[in-house]
């Protein structure tokens, strides 16, 4: 599903943000990336759907290469991806069906296929109710939860969450990540990366541990927790 | 396509406020073109009526018979640069001498006036080298003893036509290029105050074309709005002008206020495609 292979990107001003990283996320799989802020969580996640471009190394996300991809094909790439941010990235002035059907209108699904699915979507994530409702009438979890119906609209092969528990207090952590979980069940791989470690620890998930742009532990690599838990 | 529209019809109900300001923004610019383009028209109408004095006349001989002169009138009427060419005879030239210069009103014998040869020049030939190319061939014509044109009020309107188009391209496009910077500003605000929105759309994987297309036709939309807008504002200062001063002013006539509506629009559609295509660029 994704692949990177030695994947350094460096920004002019700050320099290297990620050093000479190589790892790969399977189908079906659910992958926790951690580390403190700064650490290359983020750049991971933008490389991986193609907001930024490896400065040297190849990053490769549902059998397309995201180093070579032109400008034109990103929008093929992010079709196939369900994206979330910490902060929901929602339109304000449309309801919560409306920003799911939105996802749908914008890849071309046709027009009387729309109403049903998002009905359904916003039903998975328990919102069916709440469909008519604009943003500042949800709660973050909420507002979280329309944000990860909109990533579904498509049927991605993978859901890249970018810190999407971060807003949230405790009790709409749980909802949101049992959802990501669920999603997950389903088949759907999914690349989270997160500085909740509480949340690292409740499921036995692989964890991609980062520091200062190099990936410093990998779970599946070994038997030993995490430096971060040490 | 229905999509297209029912986004662009949506942002001028999301943001009511700022599609007010932008048709207003680009109505204003158009207004202030087409302001000076209505003082360009009417000094234009009132240089063709000066211009339109612009005569030849070409004395001929004593001896000439009328057959002659009408065959020569006839000759002149050919001319590429002449509109209208007559004869003038001897009887008449005195009629228009006693109507004009009161010490005629005791002569009545026209022998001492001499026939001529009258000619208007067309449209666009009422400059000082066209007459005098004009007036040269009348003079190679045997019977013609003299040709006389007012040299120097040809040259004077020469002058003043050269002034005004210069004047008139420097300003009409200094007024243009101000309303253009200032509509290409104005619809960059509403492509920025849409920033969000843009971002999320490539987000959840729109192609540019897809994102383009709503503010294409809001842009058109938009400058077509400003465009009608103008043309009413421009109507009302003209009113106001021509009941205040007394003085009947042109006004644009259809195809030129079509074609402000159109201008409008272009600008609103170019305006909107470049804007967009570089925040797009940028995201």
């Amino acid at each position: 599903m994704i692949r990177f292979f030695h994947v350094t990107k460096e920004y002019a001003r700050t320099g290297a943000a990620l050093k000479d990283a190589s790892f790969r996320v399977s189908k079906g799989e659910f992958v926790f990336l951690t580390g403190p802020s700064g650490s290359g969580k983020s750049t991971i996640l933008k490389l991986a759907f193609a907001e930024e471009r490896p400065t040297s190394g190849e990053v490769r996300v549902v059998g397309m290469n995201v180093s070579k991809l032109r400008r034109r094909d990103v929008p093929q790439l992010r079709r196939k991806l369900g994206i979330v941010f910490q902060d929901f990235r929602l339109l304000d002035d449309r309801t919560a069906e409306e920003n799911v059907a939105f996802a749908l209108e914008v890849t071309g699904t046709p027009r009387n296929a729309i109403p049903g699915k998002v009905a359904r979507l916003l039903q998975q994530v328990g919102l069916g109710s709440k469909a008519a409702s604009y943003p500042n009438q949800l709660s973050g979890g909420e507002q979280q939860r329309v944000a990860i119906a909109r990533a579904l609209a498509n049927d991605p092969y993978v859901v890249i969450a970018d810190e999407p528990t971060g807003n949230l207090d405790g009790r709409a952590t749980n909802g949101v990540f049992q959802l990501l979980q669920d999603i997950n069940m389903g088949g759907t791989a999914v690349l989270m990366a997160t500085h909740d470690l509480d949340l690292v620890r409740r499921a036995d998930y692989r964890v991609l541990e980062l520091n200062r742009g190099q990936i410093v532990y990998d779970s599946a690599e070994t038997e030993t927790p995490a430096p971060s838990e040490l | 396509m229905l999509l297209t529209v029912r986004e662009a019809l949506m942002s001028f109900k999301r943001a009511p406020l700022l599609s007010a300001l932008s048709i207003m923004m680009i109505a204003f610019s158009l207004f202030s073109f087409g302001l000076f383009a209505l003082v360009a028209i009417n000094f234009r109408q009132e240089l063709g009526r000066v211009e339109e004095r612009v005569q030849l006349q070409a004395f001929v001989d004593d001896s000439t018979s009328v057959t002659t002169l009408t065959d020569a009138v006839g000759l002149a009427a050919r001319y590429p640069e002449v509109q209208r060419a007559a004869p003038i005879t001897r009887e008449e030239a005195l009629a228009r001498a006693r109507e004009v210069m009161p010490e005629f009103q005791d002569v009545f014998d026209a022998e001492f006036l001499p026939a001529s040869i009258e000619v208007q020049m067309k449209e666009g030939f009422r400059d000082a080298a066209s007459v005098k190319r004009v007036a040269d061939r009348l003079s190679e014509m045997p019977y013609v003893n003299d040709v006389r044109y007012g040299e120097e009020f040809v040259q004077q309107l020469d002058a003043i036509r050269t002034v005004a188009t210069g004047t008139g391209i420097a300003l009409g496009t200094a007024f243009a290029l101000v309303a253009i910077i200032i509509i290409a500003a104005t619809i960059r605000i509403t492509v920025l105050a849409r920033a969000r929105e843009i971002s999320i759309m490539r987000l959840v994987g729109a192609t540019d074309g897809f994102v383009r297309r709503p503010f294409l036709l809001e842009g058109l939309l938009t400058g077509v709005a400003g465009g009608l807008f103008a043309l009413l504002l421009l109507r009302g200062a003209h009113a106001l002008v021509t009941r205040l001063e007394f003085v009947n002013a042109l006004f644009l006539d259809m195809n030129m206020a079509l074609a402000g509506i159109a201008a409008g629009g272009l600008l609103g559609f170019l305006g909107s495609a470049f804007a967009v295509r570089r925040h797009l660029r940028q995201v």
